[in-house]
């Protein structure tokens, strides 16, 4: 690397447009809402910055703290079936032949490609009261229907008088089944990283030793990966955090997260102090929560060097 | 692809090693019932934009009619030409950005080094929520009101935006390509009298080469995957292709979006697949 003293022309040339761009364009944008952060409404348009943490001590109302605690929630519970569905996953494709390996990787990246309103819409055609899942279903209830009637015990009505189609879209559980849909990738690449590194002699040792698989399992091969565990949970959980189109898609009136709450402010309640106060509490907790994968991923770059 | 099946098959011949955790059945099942919950709801969408039925449940037949149909919807059709000029411009600009931003960091040492490679990463990780709100009260208060202008420039404050979010990820995939540069070959040309941009031009840029070619893939699938900032940047009267799909699919559920849909899953998939293509390539030439 040189001192950009060296070649001071070279060095401004290629430091100046991406510096501009990302000042006027993203700094700045940044900077204005969080200045308005600190500011009240004091008009339709209009914003007075008073330095003032009201807009802070408002979001910690029961109304809003309830909704930063769904999203939690949710977020932490998506996180935890990724990572109880992504472990197998990753497994399976780390001890996979290498081609197949290529291809299974390749399988699970690939609808992260596809545009996430399009995947969001293809789950809501499969969810909805007449989709597939109940049409299927519907189905089976036809032809097991059928089949008592035919045995004579039609007239019990024992899986009921008629089919009900169950409610799977507009709730919390739709919600939460995309965004696992979503974020699988996430989880399932870092533990895939984590596990391929994993020195394989110390699964066989442990197993020439006398423990089980699942001995195995929980005392040599989770405690190794477990920086690629906290990797995954924490790029599991950051953009779920802050998802917006999957609750406002997917989710009822009371599906709820952050950001549905952030797009409102600025968009029909027209309250941006607050709004604002919001997006910056969601930025703070991802600042955190990268911190924290720092830190983590630091303790495992000492421990070996790949 | 017969690697594929292999794995899905039950193969008795031999029994199963301690460590062929993929030929056990259970965990076979597992990636079986992943891959058909990630697959299922994608390739439904895909076949029944081919069915020839309004109810789009039952299977009755194939049809391109509903690809007529959105081809003649010509609101449709905008949205889609806006939406692949968007990322078009944006793709051209975030790849000379990323190029400087990589060029930038991997050549110099100077002062707040460090801050500012944090700041170029802050785009890529901060939620898409609140750069889409910020940026759209910053256009909303600096009057930067492209909407009414004239196509295509209509489309620059999305543009602007999306090469906000792309040009620090197009920085990361080129970086990574400038480290494996040489730096002799530099220092050469320079004692044997090339300037600083010559030497740039003829030796660092065609190094570069596939990492341009990988950053722009990618910043282009970012560009035309974007729905939560274009639809906070894009104004009433402008048209693209996420924000058409969004009011539609709140709506309802019609054939119509499926062809739609369908359409944009081959071009994200066919752009996807040349990147692979070329990232191997590059792979086996660095390799061999």
């Amino acid at each position: 690397m040189d001192n950009w003293r060296k070649s001071p022309a070279a060095f401004w040339a290629s430091f100046i447009p991406p510096t501009l761009w990302l000042l006027a364009f993203f700094l700045a944008p940044l900077s204005l809402i969080w200045a308005f952060s600190f500011g009240v409404k004091t008009g339709i348009t209009d914003i007075d910055i008073t330095w003032t943490f009201q807009q802070y001590a408002r979001a910690l109302e029961p109304l809003y703290l309830g909704i930063f605690a769904k999203s939690l929630w949710m977020a932490g519970v998506t996180t935890l079936i990724c990572l109880i569905v992504a472990f197998p996953v990753a497994i399976a494709i780390v001890f996979a032949p290498p081609k197949a390996r290529m291809w299974l990787l390749l399988l699970v990246i690939l609808p992260f490609w596809t545009n996430l309103l399009i995947r969001t819409y293809a789950l809501i055609a499969v969810l909805r009261t007449r989709g597939h899942v109940n049409f299927t279903l519907e189905w089976v209830w036809e032809n097991t229907n059928g089949f008592l009637t035919f045995i004579g015990l039609g007239s019990f009505n024992l899986i009921g008088e008629r089919f009900e189609p169950l409610a799977l879209l507009y709730n919390n559980t739709a919600v939460v089944v995309g965004l696992v849909y979503v974020a699988l990738p996430f989880m399932v690449l870092p533990l895939y990283a984590a596990l391929d590194r994993l020195d394989r002699s110390l699964i066989e040792a442990s197993l020439d030793l006398g423990a089980g698989h699942i001995r195995t399992f929980w005392s040599v091969v989770v405690p190794l990966a477990l920086p690629g565990i906290a990797s995954g949970i924490v790029i599991t959980f950051i953009p779920t955090l802050g998802s917006y189109l999957t609750p406002d898609l997917l989710g009822g009136t009371d599906s709820q997260m952050i950001a549905n709450v952030i797009e409102r402010q600025f968009k029909s309640a027209n309250d941006w102090p607050f709004g604002a106060a919001l997006s910056f509490l969601l930025m703070y907790a991802t600042f955190f929560g990268l911190a924290l994968r720092a830190l983590l991923t630091k303790r495992e770059g000492m421990g070996d060097r790949t | 692809m017969s690697t594929l099946t292999d794995l899905f098959s039950r193969q008795g011949k031999t029994k199963i090693g301690p460590l062929e955790y993929h030929r056990r059945l259970w965990l076979r099942i597992t990636v079986a019932l992943t891959l058909i919950f990630l697959y299922m709801p994608i390739l439904t969408l895909v076949a029944f934009s081919f069915n020839d039925s309004k109810r789009n449940i039952v299977w009755r037949g194939f049809t391109f009619k509903y690809y007529e149909k959105a081809m003649n919807n010509s609101e449709l059709i905008e949205a889609f030409v806006n939406s692949l000029t968007i990322a078009f411009v944006s793709t051209i600009v975030s790849v000379i950005l990323g190029a400087l931003t990589a060029y930038v960091l991997w050549r110099f040492r100077f002062p707040f080094r460090a801050a500012y490679e944090g700041a170029m990463a802050l785009p890529v990780v901060i939620p898409e929520i609140c750069m889409g709100v910020a940026l759209m009260v910053f256009f909303l208060r600096t009057g930067f009101n492209t909407g009414g202008w004239v196509w295509p420039f209509n489309l620059s404050a999305i543009t602007i935006a999306h090469i906000a979010f792309s040009f620090p990820f197009a920085a990361i995939v080129i970086r990574a390509r400038l480290e494996s540069f040489n730096t002799e070959l530099s220092e050469s040309a320079k004692d044997l009298g090339a300037t600083e941009f010559q030497v740039f031009k003829d030796i660092i840029v065609p190094h570069m080469k596939p990492g341009l070619i990988a950053g722009a893939l990618l910043a282009f699938t970012l560009s035309l995957d974007d729905f939560v900032i274009t639809f906070f940047t894009s104004g009433p009267n402008t048209l693209t292709f996420p924000v058409k799909i969004y009011s539609m699919v709140r709506f309802s559920v019609t054939p119509e979006v499926n062809a739609a849909s369908t359409i944009l899953i081959v071009i994200t998939v066919l752009i996807t697949a040349l990147a692979l293509r070329l990232q191997n390539r590059n792979n086996m030439l660095q390799a061999g």
